[in-house]
């Protein structure tokens, strides 16, 4: 592995021997499994490979497929739904109460620790605690009827057309915590003069948090953004939990596509290319944000 | 920590203003919110069926009963086999005790050869390794079975510790590298002029030094693979499956009435160790997830 610094002198090689000996597994995970078995992967979604990889080619095959097939087609729209209001109300929701919680306020350690319990959670505990709270006989929606208002209608996890959003509610609980304490950090890091040049010259706290301490906080929400999107990506077990992709396949989603060709449906080639599609939407992601974060350095 | 720096200086607010009623009461609401569920978690697993059927999920058990924890635990059923919960417990516990020791051993010494011991290369397997955080896992997920099954490892609970151990390595390499960047480079220099080595310098000096990110490594770490699902249910036999993958088959299991107490207790089972870990660690376990969170 250490072979990789080509090196000048013959003892080149085994100068810091011990730290090359140290960083075998780290070599080995980087090279072999993160970028050999990306590229394996992406190679193989080029095939027809069904219950075992096999090396015949057919092009874009499996792409045209999976872009035909409507359990993916859902999958990406539950995504996208999910992705876009879990980005907007993650982000508005940890700021929000990052704020309140900056605001000198008794008991702060009580309000953030039960803010942020849920994000120590599994997402499986998670999914299961509230399919049981959305439960249609038995939970919210038989409580408030039994309140009186007997037409209330409260039951996304058996309408295909709003189960996503049950799930959203079961995703933004266990989440959230974690960017109001990203937030609140931040918020931290503000100087306090500041503040007190705000109330000089009498601009509102509202107005100061919206033109002032948002924009300085850029760096801080970006953070927040990309933890916010790959989580969105990996979303599964949430899922399995809380509908397993139910009902019918209406609450079904890229991750779970996946995972379902492969060791399932044993069609590995559609779980190849449904995972390659998977890591292409990360890099569009993740290109503008190290464009942003790394850009200015110019590094050679 | 941060709150311990800053003095509790007078209150710059009479105390019942209307923006503290706002604000106190728009906290109290919310928290509320956020604790419902575990809440109801709690009340459903203490009370008996028939009362869960005619009553409120968010009243109070009238009968408090513990038979649905004891059924949970010990006689909940997947499938044909009827040991309860413990069983995935136990695995779960075989499965996390060697993840946390190897992952966080190979982690940090690969954080002090970053810091202190940089090689040629040694930057761009680094950068790599980051990077690699953020690939889905589905895209590496049968590459890795293949490498399993080749030595021998595929489905087996050893194969499962090695998973976690690649998979938590970007975070926990990132953690160790940063912290140890920011011990004195005297000291390191030090240590090297009395002729210490590269393990010798760990063990003696590092390791003593570096106990409360170790602390924060395993908070982030018996949280993380306690809770993990995916890798659980991919690489592991049903006989080694850990709790979270069992809990979803008894909760999920389509045969038989469905007994919501015992499922409540078998979810909150579940969630009891990364919960007291939670409650029991506090400001530490904010730390782990901020250091994971902001990138170096």
């Amino acid at each position: 592995m250490s072979s990789s610094s080509n090196a000048r002198k013959p003892s080149g090689l085994f100068r810091n021997l011990s730290a090359k000996i140290a960083s075998v597994p780290m070599v080995l995970t980087a090279l072999v499994v993160f970028v050999g078995g990306t590229a394996w992967t992406v190679l193989y979604s080029f095939t027809s490979s069904k219950l075992l990889p096999k090396m015949n080619f057919v092009g874009l095959d499996q792409y045209e497929r999976l872009w035909s097939t409507r359990r993916w087609l859902i999958s990406i729209e539950n995504l996208a739904v999910y992705g876009f209001f879990s980005m907007i109300f993650t982000l508005v929701i940890g700021f929000t109460l990052a704020a309140l919680l900056d605001r000198k306020i008794r008991g702060e350690n009580v309000f953030r620790t039960i803010f942020l319990y849920p994000f120590a959670l599994s997402f499986v505990v998670t999914g299961l605690a509230w399919q049981w709270i959305l439960n249609p006989d038995l939970g919210v929606q038989s409580v408030v009827r039994s309140l009186g208002w007997e037409s209330f209608t409260f039951n996304p996890l058996n309408d295909p057309d709003i189960v996503i959003y049950g799930i959203l509610i079961a995703g933004l609980w266990q989440g959230t915590g974690l960017i109001m304490v990203i937030m609140l950090a931040g918020l931290r890091g503000i100087d306090e003069d500041i503040w007190k040049a705000a109330r000089v010259d009498g601009i509102g706290t509202v107005k100061t948090y919206i033109r002032v301490i948002i924009p300085m906080m850029r760096p801080v929400f970006v953070t927040a953004l990309v933890l916010i999107a790959s989580g969105i990506i990996k979303i599964y077990d949430l899922v399995v939990a809380q509908t397993n992709g139910g009902p019918g396949i209406a609450s079904e989603v890229p991750a779970k596509y996946v995972i379902n060709y492969m060791f399932r449906a044993q069609n590995l080639g559609q779980g190849f290319a449904a995972s390659t599609m998977m890591l292409v939407s990360v890099i569009v992601i993740l290109i503008p944000w190290a464009y942003l974060e790394f850009g200015g350095k110019k590094r050679g | 920590m941060v709150d311990a720096v800053i003095p509790r200086g007078p209150k710059p607010r009479p105390r019942f203003s209307r923006t503290n009623i706002m604000l106190y009461g728009t906290l109290i609401v919310v928290a509320a919110y956020y604790a419902l569920p575990l809440y109801v978690m709690i009340v459903t697993s203490l009370k008996g069926m028939p009362e869960i059927r005619i009553g409120n999920i968010f009243a109070p058990p009238v009968e408090v009963t513990y038979q649905p924890w004891v059924k949970a635990w010990s006689e909940a059923c997947t499938g044909i086999n009827c040991e309860g919960l413990s069983r995935g417990f136990w695995n779960s516990v075989q499965i996390l005790i060697p993840s946390v020791i190897l992952s966080i051993a190979i982690a940090s010494v690969n954080g002090y050869a970053l810091a202190n011991w940089k090689f040629k290369g040694s930057e761009v397997f680094f950068t790599i390794l980051i990077l690699g955080a953020f690939i889905p896992y589905q895209v590496m997920i049968y590459p890795i079975v293949i490498i399993l099954r080749e030595m021998g490892l595929y489905g087996n609970i050893w194969g499962l510790v090695m998973v976690h151990t690649v998979f938590g390595m970007p975070i926990l390499t990132l953690l160790f590298r940063n912290y140890f960047t920011s011990v004195p480079e005297e000291l390191f220099k030090a240590a090297r002029v009395d002729g210490a080595g590269f393990w010798g310098i760990y063990f003696r000096i590092m390791l003593p030094m570096s106990l409360p990110i170790f602390v924060v490594a395993i908070i982030l770490q018996v949280t993380g693979i306690w809770n993990d699902f995916l890798f659980g249910v991919i690489y592991t036999k049903p006989a080694d499956y850990p709790m979270t993958v069992q809990l979803n088959n008894i909760v999920n299991s389509v045969q038989g009435v469905k007994e919501y107490n015992v499922n409540m207790a078998a979810t909150l089972l579940t969630g009891l160790v990364p919960l007291i870990i939670y409650f029991a660690s506090g400001k530490l376990f904010v730390r782990g997830i901020a250091a994971g969170a902001v990138k170096g």
